[in-house]
């Protein structure tokens, strides 16, 4: 299968809400077919940042592109074709089922009045078995957990059928195991049908463990880029968070793996 | 494996929608039926034929009269109200992803029948500047409620209580021009504050039959927009559609209905308040709710003026009949959300 | 030295603004602005010669004199059930430690309404002492309802959730009060002549039935606005400072249900005096609830005046009932609150 090539990059975007700057001059280039994770402390602009690649927030200044094209003047739905976004939060409707909910995510592919066609359906079907959905099609949303709510969610997305995903913090709320859950399926995405993933992940760990490629941001620009075990060393870490750390070897995958040593607990010999 | 599953979501909406077609088929029928109980029945009751024969404007005596000039314009006016309500109720209802913010509870009828009543008694106006100052007044409003509900973050529950303020500050100014207007009498009254069908005619409907019939395309071909709204700004945003450009067809295709429809029969209580839910309950979600909510009002309209006009020894206006029936179902739908925490 | 330690803190000295004799001055200059303003506005205005004869020359048997005794009695009305709003209003949102508490967002005037339109209809009942005990059943049965629905779920009785319960339940209670009303046009007349005569039907009969109801709830206002200063810390703190928050609140909603039921009895339903005395004397002099009941009883006094007297005005020759006068001046301010409200507390 041939992989989808885009090319998505800010260029010294600056954007905020109202009077408050948050993302302040930010440039970089999304690698094609791979997951990429944003990480930064709370307040650095992460969310943000995601929010005006999706033209969700309009930047001040600088330019989000698509393909060489501004992503504000791209006609709504043909970018929707290109990219998709999976919000922090979605607001789940009452008494929906799933198969509508996910089918909702067909929106830029029909036309006005234009009902399900064949490919529509392919295309949630599509979505649902990557998510492990399909016997729920029938239930309620609200019947279900919330980690199978985040699974519709996502499915929603894929049916979207975007060469890029990006998603706010897909994982919040979440147990540790529809965590890790839920990061699987996303790389079952990535590798079977190049998907470029960008995201925003609160965990350090599973960003280290589950990206291609981290950018970390502080106060709003980019310090750092590269590949996890570039990025996550400990001073590295110490820049980014202002926290103190050990950075091991995760015995489970071999990426970064950050230990934080607070000012108590902490052994002799761990520090030096 | 992959047809499987297609089929097994194809199976699970064609029984939603041969439900939405069903439910649809039934308003339709119980709609046909009020329409000609509401011709039918009065204080004579004439035979069928005398009855078409009226309508299709042969002359019979008496029955032309009470058939032409009194229970056809009060008919059609409960259909064009009751539709109009319903769907511009959904659509609010819809579109701020709460039930309870509807034209009703936020003012908007309000507005419109604040400025219906001011053209009438002080200018002494008619016909299209009472259309006209209905229509702009409800955008006012509207607007009103906006801007002052959007501080520094948007919150459904500050529009509402604002919406509540104003509709109280709005049905004092009724009543203060109602006595102004030396047309403080209870019919009028009640007209302008719980909306009544008494005294229809059949040369005040125009307006409301027309914006009815072009504003309904509009809404139904948003539907689909609409859903995805509900899903929150960034989701609809993010799948590609134009939202502020949407919200604002749909607020000014609703408000214009809903001002129309206040303008000739009040604003009914509760109505707008009411279809949004009731269709939902009847045929789930996952098709388009605008029709079958505007079916739901024009049977509530028509049913509950029914119930007013013979089911008791005195006659009530609908707006009585229909604040009566709605009000539990608000405490009902209340208990509910706060259960589910969803306020 | 516990008990020591406790008497103290019941014993926290009254703190006086700095401008409090000031603002105390002004409101009591105020009070006979609109006093004086009451007794000579109107659908006639009466001349400084026959103010003075109708005040203090009873032999002399004028026109204008005639109308201003009249005017005498409607004025002392006005500000007892001003007084009695602006109080009730202090108490509920105090009890309900919620800024929105007023009894006419309860739906508290409507259920009062109710209860005197059955007893109109069904009951025969026509003079004042008959329906200020029906207009208390209904005041108080439509509170519990009310705060009730408004109480259930996450997070209590949050304003949002009050404001609702209250509105659909006026609207139900107000629908069929018109339902009860259409068929029966002697009980129509009757309750139109209680609704919209409101303080203008007031006479010295229907004061002296009052006063009572009045001095109860004052009463009571006054002796729980230490503890209820306490209870807006919060039911755990107050209970850790020794209050009984069951029995205090039950007191003091009793006290506010009495003096609203009372004033909606005789007055008929007004609106909004008790959020908008309430919240101008916390704006001015701070939240110390033993200022704010006295001071938002002479503000209420002095708001529900001037607005009888601007209904009179207004409507000349006829009259614009008080209510609708206060909904139009009072509903800004919960528009206000509502714009103020920080998102999480609505």
């Amino acid at each position: 299968m041939m992989k989808p090539t885009h090319t998505f990059k800010t260029e010294a975007a600056v954007a905020g809400y109202d009077h408050k700057t948050v993302i302040q001059g930010v440039s970089l280039v999304i690698p094609n077919n791979k997951i990429s994770v944003i990480i930064g402390a709370n307040g650095c602009g992460k969310s943000t940042l995601l929010k005006a690649m999706a033209r969700l927030i309009k930047p001040t200044s600088g330019e989000i592109t698509l393909d060489g094209k501004p992503v504000n003047k791209i006609p709504p739905k043909q970018l929707a074709r290109v990219l998709g976004l999976l919000p922090q939060s979605p607001i789940v409707p009452e008494g929906i089922s799933v198969a509508d909910l996910v089918g909702r995510g067909r929106f830029p592919h029909q036309s006005w009045l234009s009902g399900w066609r064949k490919q529509d359906y392919e295309a949630v079907a599509e979505a649902m078995e990557i998510m492990d959905i399909t016997e729920l099609a029938n239930h309620h949303i609200d019947e279900l957990s919330g980690g199978q709510r985040q699974r519709v969610w996502i499915a929603m997305a894929l049916a979207q059928q975007t060469d890029i995903l990006l998603l706010d913090e897909p994982t919040t709320f979440l147990d540790i195991t529809y965590q890790v859950e839920i990061l699987d399926l996303l790389t079952d995405l990535n590798r079977k049908r190049g998907t470029t993933i960008v995201m925003v992940l609160h965990d350090i760990n599973l960003s280290a463990r589950y990206a291609d490629h981290i950018f970390a941001l502080h106060e709003g620009k980019l310090i750092v880029e590269g590949e996890p075990s570039e990025v996550i060393t400990s001073e590295r870490v110490n820049q980014i968070f202002g926290l103190n750390c050990t950075v091991i070897k995760d015995p489970v995958s071999g990426s970064p793996f950050v230990v934080p040593r607070g000012r108590y607990h902490v052994q002799q010999e761990a520090t030096s | 494996m992959r047809n499987q599953s297609i089929e097994f979501i194809m199976a699970g909406r064609r029984k939603r929608r041969r439900r939405w077609s069903l439910v649809t088929g039934l308003l339709v029928m119980l709609l046909v039926i009020l329409c000609c109980a509401m011709l039918l029945l009065g204080n004579t009751i004439y035979p069928i034929q005398d009855v078409v024969r009226a309508l299709s404007g042969e002359s019979i005596k008496g029955v032309s009269f009470a058939v032409n000039t009194i229970r056809l314009p009060r008919m059609l006016a409960g259909l064009f109200a009751g539709f109009a309500f319903g769907i511009a109720g959904h659509t609010f209802q819809t579109m701020l992803r709460n039930p309870l913010a509807n034209p009703n509870v936020i003012g908007i009828t309000s507005g419109s029948s604040a400025a219906a009543v001011f053209c009438i008694t002080v200018l002494h106006a008619n016909g299209a500047v009472v259309s006209a100052a209905s229509v702009l007044a409800g955008l006012a409003t509207v607007t009103v409620i906006y801007f002052l509900s959007r501080g520094r973050v948007f919150s459904i529950g500050r529009l509402i209580l604002i919406g509540i303020g104003l509709q109280a500050m709005l049905d004092a100014v009724i009543s203060y021009l109602l006595l102004v207007g030396a047309q403080q009498d209870i019919p009028a009254a009640i007209r302008w504050l719980t909306g009544s069908l008494n005294g229809s005619q059949l040369d005040e409907l125009p307006p409301l039959m027309i914006a009815v019939m072009v504003l309904t395309p509009v809404v139904v071909v948003l539907g689909k927009h609409l859903d995805l709204l509900e899903l929150g700004e960034q989701a609809a945003s993010s799948l590609g559609v134009h939202t502020d450009k949407t919200r604002v067809a749909l607020i000014l295709s609703s408000v214009g209905m809903i001002a129309m429809a206040t303008a000739t029969t009040g604003p009914i209580a509760f109505v707008a308040f009411l279809s949004g839910p009731i269709a939902k309950r009847l045929v789930g979600a996952g098709f388009s709710n605008a029709i079958p909510a505007g079916l739901v009002g024009v049977n509530l309209v028509l049913g509950a003026d029914l119930i007013g006009q013979f089911a008791f020894e005195t006659r009530f206006p609908v707006g009585v009949i229909t604040g009566i029936l709605g009000a539990p179902y608000l405490v009902f739908l209340l208990i509910r959300m706060n259960r589910r925490g969803s306020l | 030295m516990n008990s020591s330690s406790l008497s103290k803190h019941k014993e926290i000295r009254l703190y006086l603004p700095k401008h409090f004799t000031k603002v105390l001055m002004i409101c009591i200059v105020l009070l006979g602005v609109c006093v004086i303003a009451s007794l000579v506005l109107g659908s006639r205005l009466v001349r400084f010669q026959e103010l003075m004869d109708g005040l203090f020359h009873p032999d002399i048997d004028s026109y204008g004199a005639n109308i201003v005794r009249k005017r005498i009695s409607r004025t002392v009305f006005t500000l007892f059930c001003g007084a009695a709003l602006g109080v009730a209003g202090s108490l509920m949102q105090a009890v309900t430690r919620n800024p929105i508490a007023d009894p006419s967002i309860l739906g508290v005037n409507t259920g009062a309404s109710l209860f005197v339109v059955c007893g109109i209809a069904f009951l025969n009942i026509s003079t004042a002492g008959q329906y200020i005990w029906l207009a208390l059943a209904g005041a108080a049965i439509t509170a519990v309802f009310v705060f009730g629905i408004g109480s259930m779920g996450r997070g209590g009785a949050t304003p949002i959730k009050l404001v609702l319960a209250g509105a659909a339940t006026s609207a139900a209670l107000s629908s069929l009060v018109t339902a009860i009303m259409i068929p029966r046009s002697y009980a129509m007349d009757q309750f139109r002549f209680w609704q919209v005569g409101s303080v203008g039907s007031a006479n010295w009969n229907a004061i002296v039935t009052f006063i009572p109801f009045l001095a109860v709830g004052i009463l009571i206002a006054l002796i729980t606005a230490p503890a209820l200063n306490a209870l807006a810390l919060g039911d755990e703190a107050a209970t850790g400072l020794g209050v009984r928050t069951g029995v205090l609140r039950l007191v003091a909603a009793a006290g506010g249900i009495f003096l609203c039921g009372a004033t909606t009895a005789l007055a008929g339903p007004i609106g909004f005096i008790g959020l908008l005395s309430t919240h101008v004397v916390r704006l001015i002099l701070g939240p110390d609830l033993r200022l704010v009941i006295p001071m938002s009883a002479i503000s209420g006094a002095i708001i529900l005046t001037l607005s009888d007297v601007c209904g009179r005005l207004l409507g000349n020759p006829g009259e614009l009932e008080v209510g609708v006068v206060t909904a139009f001046v009072g509903a800004p301010i919960l528009i206000i609150l509502a714009m103020r409200a920080k998102v999480r507390s609505l």
